[in-house]
Formats: C-alpha cells, structure tokens, sequence
C-alpha cells in the first residue's frame, strides 16, 4: 500500500520543483532583461539601434560607444566623456564610506559597551537620521556648506555624504555589537586595554560580516546618490550620476543611444562590481544577529 | 587585619539599591565565596570589587590601600568571568599573553610567562588553537590561564562553572582548590552552588538582595545559621523547618509538633537556653537538617542529646549511599536521612532519632534565630 502513495507523493514533489523553477527562471529573464539590452545596445553601431530591433544581437560589434562615453562624449559644454566624473565619484564615495563606516561602528561600540544616561535617547535621534527625506535638509545644507567654504567641492559632498550615513551605519553596528558579549569588553578592561585598544583589537576583529554590509549599502548608496550631487557639486565636482544625466541631455542634434547605454554600464558597474565581490558576506552579515555561533 | 576589607558597601543603579551596606574581609591567603540566589548582588558585588562597577559609597581596600578610585588594570586583581570571555580572534597563546601585551612586557619573558602557565594548567599542546576549536572545559582552563599569569593580588571567580556538565564541574572544584592550597592567593568566588560553596570556602558570605546575611567559616554558616533563609539555603536536602510550639513538661521545656491523624509529639529539650524559655507557649520554628533525624542504629553516638520517637513514614527516597525517609510533622514533609540499608517502608511507622544538639529554633515572624 504505502509504495504506490510514496511513488504519487514523489511524482507531486517533481511536479512541483520543476514549477517552482520556471517561475524563477521566467523571473530571472524578465529581471535581466534591461540589463541584456543595455548590453547589447551598447555594441551597435547607431544605424543597427535605429532600424528598431532592440533585442537583436549586433550585425557589426563595436567598442567605439563604449571608448566615447568614458573619454570623448559632450557632456554639458565640454566633450570629455565621463571619465573625470567617474573619478569624481571615487573621490567622493572612498573617503565617504571609509569616514561614516569608521564612525558608525564607534557610535555602536560607545553605545552598547560604555553606556551612559540617556544612550537610548541618543541612538534614537541618530536613527532619526535614517527617515529624514533628504529634501528638507537641502538648504541648511547649503549654507553649512557655504559657511565652511566647501561649497560646490568634493570634500563637501564628502562631507554631506559622511554625516547622512551615519545613521545607518551607527544602527548597524549597534545591532551588531549588541549581541556582542559585553564580558570580553571587562576582560579587555582588567587585561589594562585602552577605550581605543579594546575596540581595535578585540571589537573590530570580529566585526567583518557587519563591515562588508555597512560598505556595501553605504558606497550603493553614496555612488548612486543624484539629489546631493546635482545640490552641491560644481563643474569640476560632478559626481558621476549628474554627468550621466547631463550625456543623455546634452543633445547635439543626434541621440546617440548606444553611447547612452554605455555610460549607464559604466556608472553602474563599480556597485556591480562591489555586490558581486562582496555579496555573499552581505547575507551572511544581515543573518549574524540572528544565528548565535 | 583583612587582606581584602569591604566596608559599607552601597551600590544603587538609579533609585534601585543593589548593595546595602556590605561589610567583610577576608585574610591573605583565604577564599571568599559569595552565595546566593539569582539577583541578590552577589556578581555585582564582585564587580564593585574589580573596579568594574562605580560604588555609591563605602570602602574596598586590597591590601590595606583604598581601591575605590583604581582603574580595574591597577588595583592587580585577574578575574575569570561566567562565560570565560575569550577573545574569540587570539589564539590560546595570545589570550593569555594579551594583559602583558598591553603592559608592554618585551616578548621573550611575555612567552615564557605563557609557557609556564600552560603547564600548570596542562594546556602547552593548545597554545595556537582559537578558543571555538576547544571544548568548554579546555576554555575553562584557558580562562583561568589568563588570570593566573597575572600573578595578582586577588583572583575573582564569576560563577565559572556554571557552564560546565556535572562531571566536568566537579573536576574542575577540586582542580580550583588544588590550585589555591598550591598559589595561596586570596580568592573571592561567586557561586550559586551552596555546594560549591561548602567545598571550596575558607569563608562564606550569603546574600539575599543586597543584604549581607551571615558571613563564617562553612561549618559556622552550615551549623549555626543566623537566620531562616540562610538555613533554607545552605545544604542540600534543604534543613528541615517545621513550625513547632515550646511546652513544659514537669521542669523541662519541650518542643510540641503536631502530626496529622495523630498525637503531637513532645520532643524534651535538655535545658533551653534563656532565649528558648522566653518563648514558652508561644509558636518557633524548629529546624533539624536531615542527617540530624535518622534510624536509632545511624544516629551520632557522641551527641550528647538524642530523642527517639516513633513516625509515620509516607515516601522512601533510597539515594544509593543514603535513603531518604519522608515523614509529617507539623503539617509539612520532613526529610529523614537513614542509612542506605535501613529497613523502612512507607506507609509503616518506624522510630526516628532526633539529633537535638544539632537543632535550631527561629522566630517564625521575624526568621530570626532564636537558639
């Protein structure tokens, strides 16, 4: 009796994986799909794009497109192509994330392992941080910014960059250090380590699961922010999501689509490249508060 | 003249008074347990102790010099935590040498201070292992590596084998006294283990929210306990407290305990003490600890005041080296512990000798002892 129901339950459970795999694959395609056109667009030539087919493979492949965003295309008034803004944007967001990701995980240490009346209240308004829509703080930005003499710089939108992660970066590291056990901090303490000796030899070594998250979200964040680089960035301070948006508008009579999905590659890579790299520690980070080891 | 002296200690978070007053000492040389049940103070008292924790007020002197202001690193104290409190990214070698490190003791002698330790404690093979590769009772070690190379003044023990098995705890007891009767360093331990407690102490003191409630030698706080709770606590089965009311029989006072279906029992007291005879007619509570209520033929032949009278036993508990005989006086189960091969069964009646020299009487308003 039981062989026939298992062969039924074992012919339901095929059924149901392959199901379950085709919705996902169909899933995936869909997801790809932008990114396959950008893709293959960015390898024709003009013409083959204007005669309509978007999804077809390139009768002729060209790397022209892509050399003419990063060096040659007219970006505003001047035909530079994106390279300088891409370097913008590294200047910007290296330092950005190194400063935020530095200071998060001290505002986390200081407070779950040196707590203090009214800590609570603290990570309260620093987490506040994390819901401000950027809009309102626009204009006081503005004229902090102007008051430091760093308007239109990078160091300012460094600056910006550095403060607005904050939040995020203190809630990570707090969480994190949290469930960090606050025994090693007193044996650290009776063993005659400093404040700053304990944190960087016993905090910081165990804390590379909730670094890589924080790098992650604050370098996508920061490389992909337009609002702060189009409020605050100069000519020569462009960020690179401002001087994409000025490639695609910057008209000289002809769009040329394949330069614009070149560009678009390039400003997106570097995030790419830092999920691809780094992604798997991303969900190992985010599981570390749940899963004791 | 203590080596460790507590004096007045007060300890509040807010309005909350932890501490409440502690005062005691301990000789050079002695080991301290602190005792007590979940929430008396007891780890915070240990924390006051190693700087840890901000006094309220009070003294703590360590070696005749006031600590209270001392950062934990310079009062030359070592401490062994309850979950061991490895550093999770040094090897074994590194977490022993880890203080030294920080003091900046030059390499060389900082190896064979680790060394030295590792072959006390029968750890040399793991010195380059990470704490996750070892098993709790090799963390154990370890923990206690750290604190030994200190070479300190005071070692404080925070409950440290709370997290082993049962064997491996009993192991581990006897290998912390061996290492205290071989370094004769002044040890202060917490515990919640009256057993421990017993077996390791030079002197005990017992807890209950934030009150120091006796402070002896192990056979002073197991004999003579001052109070109820500490009574209760120490000793296990539990002392015996049944209430009990003191009569008169002819020029001798007696103690009068009520049995179910049955007729009270009149136990004569061999002279009372003037305490006792004050609370003629009135209500105690009469504690016996088990060992002192057995069979005729186990009872303490040099006691000098033994009563035998006739019980109704309800439950025989045989434990392999002792049986455990239940019966009811005063409205409450009263363990009885009899030889092993004691003839006894329940539901029959059989004599019980009360070890009268070894009972104790308290005042059941305000549990304190009365005699």
């Amino acid at each position: 009796m039981s062989a026939p129901s298992q062969d039924v339950a074992t012919r339901n459970g095929v059924f149901v994986r392959a199901l379950v795999y085709v919705l996902l694959i169909l899933f995936a395609v869909y997801y790809l799909l932008p990114l396959y056109v950008m893709v293959v667009n960015s390898l024709k030539p003009l013409d083959e794009i204007r005669q309509g087919n978007m999804l077809a493979l390139p009768q002729q492949w060209t790397i022209a497109p892509w050399l003419s965003a990063w060096s040659t295309a007219q970006i505003g008034v001047s035909p530079t192509g994106l390279k300088p803004y891409f370097l913008n944007s590294v200047l910007m967001v290296v330092p950005a994330v190194a400063i935020s990701t530095v200071l998060g995980a001290l505002n986390g240490y200081v407070l779950t392992k040196w707590r203090f009346k009214g800590d609570n209240i603290v990570f309260g308004m620093m987490l506040l941080a994390c819901f401000i829509p950027f809009q309102i703080v626009l204009i006081p930005s503005a004229r902090i910014l102007g008051l430091l003499g760093l308007a239109g710089t990078v160091p300012g939108l460094v600056l910006i960059h550095a403060i607005y992660g904050l939040g995020f970066t203190t809630l990570f590291f707090r969480n994190y250090y949290e469930a960090f056990p606050t025994e090693l901090v007193k044996a650290a303490q009776i063993d005659g380590a400093s404040f700053f000796q304990i944190f960087r030899r016993i905090l910081l070594p165990s804390s590379g699961p909730i670094i890589v998250v924080t790098v992650i979200w604050q370098f996508t964040n920061i490389w992909n922010d337009f609002l702060f680089g189009s409020s605050f960035s100069s000519v020569d301070s462009i960020p690179i999501t401002v001087a994409l948006n000025n490639l695609v508008n910057s008209s000289t009579g002809v769009k040329e689509y394949n330069v614009h999905f070149a560009g678009a590659i390039l400003a997106a890579l570097p995030t790419l490249i830092v999920y691809i790299v780094s992604g798997r520690y991303f969900v190992r980070g985010l599981m570390a508060g749940a899963v004791k080891g | 003249m203590s080596f460790l002296e507590i004096d007045n200690l007060e300890k509040s978070f807010g309005t909350t008074r932890i501490l409440k007053g502690v005062t005691l000492g301990i000789e050079e040389g002695g080991f301290l347990v602190l005792v007590g049940p979940s929430g008396c103070g007891k780890s915070t008292l240990l924390n006051t102790i190693a700087g840890l924790e901000q006094i309220t007020s009070g003294e703590i002197r360590i070696a005749g010099k006031r600590v209270n202001e001392l950062h934990p690193s310079k009062r030359d104290i070592a401490m062994v935590f309850q979950s061991y409190a490895l550093y999770p990214n040094m090897t074994v070698g590194e977490n022993i040498g880890f203080g030294m490190e920080i003091r900046g003791v030059p390499k060389p002698e900082r190896d064979k201070a680790i060394a030295d330790v590792a072959q006390l404690l029968q750890i040399s093979h793991l010195l380059d292992r990470k704490p996750s590769q070892l098993s709790g009772g090799q963390r154990q070690r370890v923990a206690m590596g750290r604190a030994l190379v200190r070479k300190p003044q005071v070692f404080l023990f925070d409950e440290p084998l709370s997290n082993l098995d049962a064997k491996l705890r009993i192991d581990m007891r006897t290998e912390i006294k061996r290492l205290h009767q071989r370094m004769k360093t002044t040890i202060v331990y917490v515990t919640h283990d009256q057993i421990e407690a017993m077996t390791l102490a030079t002197k005990i003191a017992v807890l209950k929210d934030g009150v120091l409630q006796q402070f002896g030698t192990p056979a002073e706080i197991y004999n003579n306990p001052v109070n109820m709770f500490v009574a209760d606590f120490m000793g296990s089965p539990a002392m015996n407290l049944v209430p009990a009311t003191i009569g008169q029989s002819g020029s001798e006072a007696t103690v009068e305990l009520t049995r179910a279906g049955s007729t009270p029992v009149s136990l004569a007291l061999n002279g009372a003490s003037n305490a006792l005879s004050a609370y003629r007619g009135k209500e105690v509570v009469f504690g016996i600890r088990p060992e002192a209520l057995t069979d005729p033929d186990g009872a303490d032949r040099n006691a000098k005041h033994l009563v035998t009278t006739d019980c109704h036993i309800e439950v025989v508990e045989p434990a392999g080296s002792d049986t455990f005989a239940v019966t009811n006086l005063g409205g409450k189960g009263v363990v009885a512990r009899l030889r092993a091969d004691a003839h006894i069964k329940p539901g029959a009646t059989a004599p019980l000798t009360f070890n009268l020299t070894k009972a104790v009487f308290f005042d059941p308003a305000t549990q304190e002892r009365i005699a």
